[in-house]
């Protein structure tokens, strides 16, 4: 087991350093720099600048630097807010998204694996076309219509839910982890069905019900367990999906989180930032990727011995 | 036998049963029907917009600005009085050609790819899986932004920067396909006949591996009209004079609550495309019987 | 199962329905019972060293945090006594003698002193600091000189502190709007021992300004601040007119969204938006007792001609553009009457002074001026390129232009849009042919517009080059006897501008606002210029709309 994860953890250093490396020289490449506004800057104080934020240092010099920086877990000063480090920055974010993302993973299980493992119950009925079709909705509308019409149905005209703002008022949390879940709850239904029709399928199912046990029982106890282990397997990704995918949501919902900020910075150029958060974000995902591989392979009981003998 | 017999007789006998077996399978997934029927209504529409909008794609009339649906103006017009049909119908043709287009890209190179990794096996495999893993890593989103907003925006950038990025899974596919393939007789004996690996991999693999791979490009193109819809909404897609779905439903949300027909149209059109798409994938997966193909 | 299904469902319903009938006071009945405004800032503020800032939310800001030497008052914008209770100009127009209110103090105690000034002005001119404002200073006798590094003792450049409250001012020339630029925050001044204990004087890195260690002067203090949330201040209880000060504190939230603001407007979260979304508009208008403040606004919204590029290097080519443009019907249609047609680059009324009007819409004599150029009917047109930064409103107004100069002129013009960062390279570069611009005024005087056009101006960005008009502004002008003369030297300067057409102007600024009819002392005026003193909530005017 141990092996496992450690040989896993060791492939994802190069990933890391690739991402590093292309997003730096990346951001570098564009035009437009972090200090130009409306009024002129006057060459003597553009200098200044540029020599506060290392930017007259060759690219090389300016990659080794930030390196060095980078290990010791210092991001670097943002370019768009003086005073500020990327740190603190992703500190202000992070948690907010961390909670959206959250919550809409619960949406995402609770609307997804329900609506799967009933569909999967009686398939090619009513029962299964009904909840797969509205499931379906997740995919088929993008977090940028179905947020504005779910802030239209239930902000505007019902007047019921708040549509901006994050721990401002209660229930605005509700409409944001709707959106941002549907699609994920879409995918979550699909696994879920297929992987209930898959284990019902199997012989060890036939026995619960032979045995005499009441179909609840069956479905709960017995085929639930392996029924979930393709929705485990794809925790991880949707995990990360949806701390790198929330901007969206944020930006329609005013919410202050990550997303928001690293949108910002992309626009502002504000290079610190966009690659503090990149690699922020990009070690996150490879964490959960493996978290969630680790899970899925503990439930399968199969791959489990064969790692335990490892 | 000679080669080019045993060739025709594995085709005649694949060929001819396991396509119209599918087909008629997926005549009879009503829901799957009904999408490629729609799908193919949109195409016919989009591709004959030129000729039969209602009005010109430019035309404005500002003292009328946006009005409701009318007589005049069937879905309504927008801030400049221009007739939101025709807008519609412009920009479907965009958005769908983003589509299919981008798709047709990662469809080229994913398959490509993934052959050549599935066949060659070892090292070369090892080494091309390795780098589609870490690009898989990496995220997506946060890359195509850094690309538009780095790049500047152009169609073909566009295209290529979403090509870019589906081609993975495509890859994915594609390799475990030619893998089990690979271990089948008439492969074997093409090798041991002395065939060249790329005729192999033209005339035997990739027809063979054909079932998941259409109904994963099905199921691509979705994502990508998705991708571009996200990234028009955050100005780094389509730019205007020209337009697409996703910039319409970013201009209709912003003035949604005065003038909802701006945002409730286009939306109907580009969900009543992804549907049937993606009822047309789901059918084309069950008929085809294809298991393992990634959700 | 399924049942379950349905059951959890209706609870899930009801737990909604319970939130929606959950009364929660709003921010507006909240505040105007405790004090406290609740602001919609626009963008989450950059930062809040006077020297470093450069944009509107951060200004605002700064202004409920510190005074300057004079402030504004809001409704005839004359500038009244701040840190500076009174001030002698010298006979000659050149040495000003600002007396410091004796009773002016730091938040944390400290009496305030001339020597606060001299050292804030050197951090504010030392090109090291990076100021972009810092050209705010350049009346001052050698602060050009020592901001660009062509002098490095300060105590050279025009500013002196006589005694403890007593300041006095040397400057190039007679420049009367120099008081104005007192209320400006590059020319606040700063408490040396907090900056300096956490860092260089220049560096802008510092956490000076955290709500743990920020010392201000003004009428209100910082009390807490939550990035991209929102930003409070208190009422300070060191400041000398604190007697005056009605609220007791001001919430600032970053409202980027336009749309979402009015939103929040709406459900009385907020007592004063930003600005309004354009489809708003008519709806407010029409309301009775609207909220809706559209006032003047000293700022001119135009697009740069690069003149040394072909087409735009023929003048008849820039005229016929011009003029076959119909602000009036831009104005009423896309615009919904919220702004004023532009004809000249200063907006008219400002301090008194009237632009000339050289040109007006006039699609025949565009048409004859077209065809003379070269191009009749639009034949042979080689395309013209508009540049612009990404926003809704621009593009709104860029596409209903490219169309009538099409209808007019038969003309096509293409329309690119850039990132904030990227168009500001582009104009600095001067690689574009038409960008669109927009400037608002610092100060309430026309120099501020009519000086953008000098030979090599840095904020010129057109390639127009006379030296009869750098002549009339920068020496005839401020030699001027009388304000008649001064402005009739202007006004025969803005001719030759206009007449040269070296950029297209549209419209004149207005300010668009929602304000609760419970905010009292916020009148529109022409800087927009909002003075927190002023500011008291009316409990009896709660009515919603």
């Amino acid at each position: 087991m141990w092996r496992f994860i450690v040989s896993r953890l060791l492939q994802a250093i190069p990933v890391l350093l690739v991402v590093i490396t292309v997003t730096f020289f990346l951001i570098r490449m564009a035009p437009g720099g972090p200090f130009d506004s409306e009024k002129a800057v006057i060459p003597e104080v553009k200098t200044a600048l540029e020599a506060q934020y290392r930017l007259n240092l060759t690219l090389f010099e300016q990659y080794t630097a930030y390196l060095g920086d980078l290990s010791h877990g210092d991001l670097g000063p943002s370019f768009k807010y003086p005073g500020r480090s990327v740190n603190e920055l992703i500190a202000a974010g992070f948690p907010v998204t961390a909670e959206l993302a959250l919550y809409a993973l619960l949406v995402a299980l609770v609307i997804g694996g329900v609506a799967g493992v009933v569909a999967s119950l009686k398939p090619n009925t009513a029962q299964d076309y009904i909840p797969m079709s509205v499931a379906m909705i997740g995919i088929c509308m993008p977090s940028l219509l179905l947020g504005p019409i779910l802030i239209l149905v239930f902000g505007v005209y019902l007047d019921w839910l708040p549509v901006s703002g994050w721990g401002d008022s209660p229930g605005d949390k509700i409409l944001p982890a709707i959106t941002l879940g549907a699609a994920y709850a879409a995918y979550i239904a699909r696994l879920s069905r297929a992987g209930m029709l898959e284990v019902m399928s199997q012989d060890y199912i036939r026995t619960a019900r032979a045995k005499g046990l009441p179909e609840w029982q069956v479905v709960s106890r017995h085929a639930l367990r392996g029924g979930m282990i393709p929705v485990v397997a794809f925790l991880g990704p949707a995990f990360a999906g949806l701390l790198s995918g929330s901007f969206v949501v944020e930006t329609i919902f005013q919410i202050p989180g990550l997303g928001r900020f690293y949108v910002q910075a992309a626009f502002n150029r504000d290079y610190t930032m966009i690659l503090g958060s990149t690699v922020f974000l990009a070690t996150l995902i490879v964490v959960f990727n493996l978290l969630s591989d680790i899970l899925a392979a503990w439930m399968n009981p199969r791959l489990r011995n064969q790692l335990r003998a490892q | 036998m000679t080669a080019p017999a045993m060739n025709s007789i594995a085709q005649t006998e694949q060929g001819t049963s396991l396509w119209r077996d599918a087909w008629l399978r997926l005549r009879r997934n009503r829901l799957a029907v009904l999408g490629l029927t729609v799908l193919l209504l949109f195409i016919v529409i989009a591709a004959a917009t030129p000729w039969i909008a209602p009005y010109d794609y430019a035309q404005q009339d500002l003292e009328l600005g946006a009005t409701p649906p009318s007589a005049a103006h069937w879905l309504g017009t927008d801030i400049f009085g221009r007739d939101l049909l025709t807008q519609i119908m412009f920009g479907g043709r965009i958005s769908l050609a983003v589509g299919f287009i981008a798709t047709a890209v990662a469809l080229l190179i994913g398959v490509t790819w993934g052959a050549i990794a599935g066949y060659m096996g070892g090292r070369v495999d090892a080494v091309m899986m390795r780098l589609v893993d870490i690009i898989y890593a990496l995220p997506f989103m946060i890359f195509i932004v850094l690309l538009m907003v780095v790049f500047g925006r152009n169609m073909l950038l566009l295209f290529l920067a979403i090509g870019a990025v589906e081609w993975l899974t495509m890859a994915r596919i594609m390799r475990s396909q030619v893998q089990s393939l690979r271990q089948q007789e008439f492969v074997e004996a093409a090798i041991s006949l002395g065939l060249p690996t790329a005729a192999i991999i033209r005339r035997y693999l990739i027809p063979n591996a054909l079932g998941p791979i259409i109904v994963y490009t099905t199921l691509t193109i979705p994502s990508v009209m998705l991708l571009e819809a996200f990234l028009s909404f955050l100005g780094l897609g389509v730019q205007p004079p020209e337009t697409s779905w996703g910039l319409l439903i970013s201009y209709g949300a912003e003035s949604m609550e005065e003038y909802p027909w701006l945002l409730l149209f286009p939306g109907l059109a580009l969900t009543l495309t992804l549907f049937s798409l993606n009822f047309l994938g789901d059918g084309l997966r069950d008929a085809l019987d294809v298991r393992g193909a990634k959700d | 199962m399924r049942f379950g299904v349905l059951k959890f469902l209706c609870l899930v319903l009801t737990c909604l329905a319970l939130l929606a009938c959950s009364g929660r006071e709003s921010n507006v009945v909240q505040g105007n019972r405790d004090g406290i405004l609740h602001f919609g800032n626009g963008a989450e503020p950059q930062g809040l060293d006077p020297h470093v800032v450069t944009g509107i939310p951060e200004s605002l800001i700064i202004n409920a945090l510190f005074e300057g030497l004079t402030v504004k008052n809001p409704h005839t914008l004359e500038s009244e006594p701040g840190v500076a209770q009174r001030w002698d100009i010298s006979d000659d127009g050149l040495t000003i003698t600002f007396h410091l209110n004796p009773k002016a103090k730091w938040s944390n105690g400290d009496p305030m002193n001339a020597e606060d000034y001299v050292w804030s002005w050197r951090r504010a001119l030392n090109p090291a600091m990076g100021n972009q404002y810092g050209y705010m200073l350049y009346p001052l006798k050698n602060a050009e000189e020592f901001a660009t590094g062509k002098i490095k003792d300060f105590s050279d450049v025009g500013v002196k502190a006589i005694d403890e409250h007593t300041l006095q001012v040397q400057l190039n020339t007679p420049t009367p709007y120099f008081i104005q630029l007192m209320d400006h925050h590059s020319t606040f001044a700063l408490h040396r021992p907090t900056i300096e204990k956490h860092g260089k004087a220049t560096d802008r890195f510092t956490p000076w300004t955290r709500v743990e260690n920020i010392v201000s002067n003004g009428a209100f203090r910082l009390k807490d601040w939550q990035l991209n949330r929102r930003l409070s201040v208190e009422k300070s209880d060191t400041y000398w007119d604190r007697d005056r000060v009605q609220l007791n504190g001001i919430v600032f939230y970053p409202t980027e969204n336009i749309a979402s603001e009015e939103r929040m407007f709406r459900v009385e979260q907020l007592h004063y938006t930003q600005t309004i979304p354009l489809e708003k508009i008519p709806v407010y208008r029409a309301m009775k007792d609207s909220p809706y403040a559209n006032a003047p606004y000293l700022g001119t919204y135009y697009y740069l001609l690069n003149i040394n590029e072909p087409p735009l290097d023929d003048v008849r080519v820039r005229q016929a553009l011009s003029m076959a443009l119909d602000r009036e019907r831009l104005n009423n249609t896309v615009l919904h009457k919220s702004n004023v047609p532009a004809y000249t680059i200063t907006p008219p009324g400002t301090l008194g002074y009237q632009p000339p009007k050289v040109f007006g819409h006039n699609i025949e004599a565009a048409r004859e001026l077209l065809a003379e150029a070269g191009y009749p009917d639009g034949k042979g047109w080689p395309g013209l390129e508009l540049t612009y930064n990404t926003s809704e409103s621009h593009l709104k107004i860029a596409v209903a232009l490219q169309q009538m100069w099409k209808d007019a002129l038969n003309i096509d013009i293409t329309l690119t849009n850039q990132e904030w960062k990227v168009y500001l390279d582009s104009v600095d570069q001067m690689d574009f042919q038409m960008a669109r611009r927009g400037w608002i005024g610092d100060y309430v005087d026309p120099n501020n517009f009519l000086d953008l056009f000098l030979c090599g101006g840095g904020n010129n960005s057109t390639g127009f080059c006379d030296p009869d008009y750098d002549d009339m502004i920068q020496h005839q002008a401020p030699q001027a006897k009388s304000r008649e003369e001064r402005y009739a030297i202007f006004h025969q300067a803005e001719t030759r501008l206009m007449e040269q057409m070296p950029i297209i102007p549209i419209y004149t600024y207005t300010s668009n606002h929602l304000i609760h009819p419970s905010v009292r002392g916020l009148p529109p005026n022409l800087m927009d210029y909002v003075n927190f003193r002023y500011i008291w909530l009316d409990k009896n005017q709660e009515v919603a709309e």
